[in-house]
């Protein structure tokens, strides 16, 4: 049965001013089933306050044989890395 | 915590404290019985979850009624150490689980009844009897939110659904008049403020039960005749069966604890 149900992917925002997370996916007919199936399969144990269900096929995917190309080049790029300032004492923790 | 109003007849509060948590234990004991064996994962975590809610509100309803009736039983021998004849659920809630269509059905029909049950029992003349509502009240919002919009989907759905769904309809709909019905136990409650009768709440559950009806396209149907019995302890033979599953641990091994 639910193999004929879409695949959607579930976000859940832990408490306020956090971000939404990815926290797995479920299947369901539509929108409103996902976000109840959401809610039972992924807050039961009072994770969220708020929940996103996006379907998995509207989702765009970097491939992974691309991960030459996009993801190397910036591996010897440590100056990109706001390690080399020193930071004044009064400033404090960052 | 405040006691309750000293013109409530204990022995009659005990008796409906204890249809309260059996009606909730017996469903939630046949929810369960779901567990692995429903029609998708997450159907199957939904159900699961919404046993957990009820045998929860079970312990709550019992425990009171345990201390009401101060014989120094608890919530659990209640539960797993009466027999069937002394168990108040109607008869509705002990109805067999038949395919996903029946359970839903039962389903609800019972929430219905139950949300608008627990939303009067907020204000009940009973500080711990508004509390245990006041926090079931929530849960049951959502059962009867999923179930009504299940029964609509189902009903509203393949001719295949639609035709279980009537028959689920057919075969329950005459176990649903049990809910209100009044009786002496009733009607000291409502003298006492502690809990609406239930006949008062018909009106209410009618128009819930026609409008999604309608909606799942499903014939109401009507008025036909009604089982009654569980209030008073006259059961199907369904409930020996639940509770022989239910309470064997405890029979078999007296005191057991894990």
């Amino acid at each position: 049965m639910s193999s004929e149900w879409p695949l959607w992917e579930i976000f859940i925002r832990g408490q306020h001013g956090l971000n939404h997370r990815h926290v797995g996916s479920l299947h369901a007919p539509d929108a409103e089933m996902a976000i109840r199936n959401a809610r039972d399969v992924y807050t039961r144990r009072n994770e969220g306050v708020s929940i996103w269900a996006v379907k998995s096929n509207d989702i765009v995917a970097s491939s992974p044989s691309d991960k030459g190309p996009l993801f190397e080049p910036s591996n010897a790029k440590v100056y990109r890395h706001p390690t080399f300032f020193d930071i004044p004492e009064e400033v404090g923790h960052m | 915590m405040a006691d309750a109003a000293p013109a409530v007849d204990q022995a009659a509060f005990s008796e409906w404290l204890q249809r309260m948590g059996d009606n909730c234990l017996i469903l939630g004991h046949r929810v369960s019985e779901w567990c692995g064996h429903s029609p998708a994962l997450e159907e199957d975590i939904a159900l699961a979850n919404q046993a957990l809610d009820l045998i929860g509100q079970c312990q709550f309803w019992l425990g009171l009624a345990a201390e009401v009736e101060g014989k120094g039983r608890t919530a659990d021998q209640l539960a797993y150490l009466r027999d069937a004849g002394a168990f108040r659920n109607v008869l509705l809630v002990e109805r067999p689980n038949g395919d996903f269509g029946q359970t839903l059905m039962r389903q609800f029909l019972f929430d219905a009844f139950h949300h608008e049950l627990l939303r009067a029992l907020k204000s009940s003349s009973d500080p711990r009897v508004a509390e245990i509502a006041a926090k079931a009240e929530k849960e049951v919002a959502y059962h009867l939110e999923r179930s009504a919009d299940l029964v609509i989907r189902l009903g509203d759905g393949s001719e295949e659904s639609r035709d279980r769904m009537e028959k689920a309809l057919k075969a329950l709909f005459p176990y649903s008049g049990e809910l209100f019905t009044d009786d002496a136990v009733d009607q000291a409650m409502a003298a006492a403020g502690v809990a609406p009768l239930p006949s008062s709440l018909k009106p209410a559950w009618d128009r819930t039960v026609s409008e999604i009806l309608a909606e799942a396209t499903l014939a109401h149907p009507g008025e036909v005749y009604q089982h009654k019995g569980g209030k008073r302890g006259v059961h199907s033979e369904y409930l020996g069966y639940i509770l022989a599953e239910m309470q064997f641990l405890q029979r078999a091994y007296p005191g057991a604890t894990w």
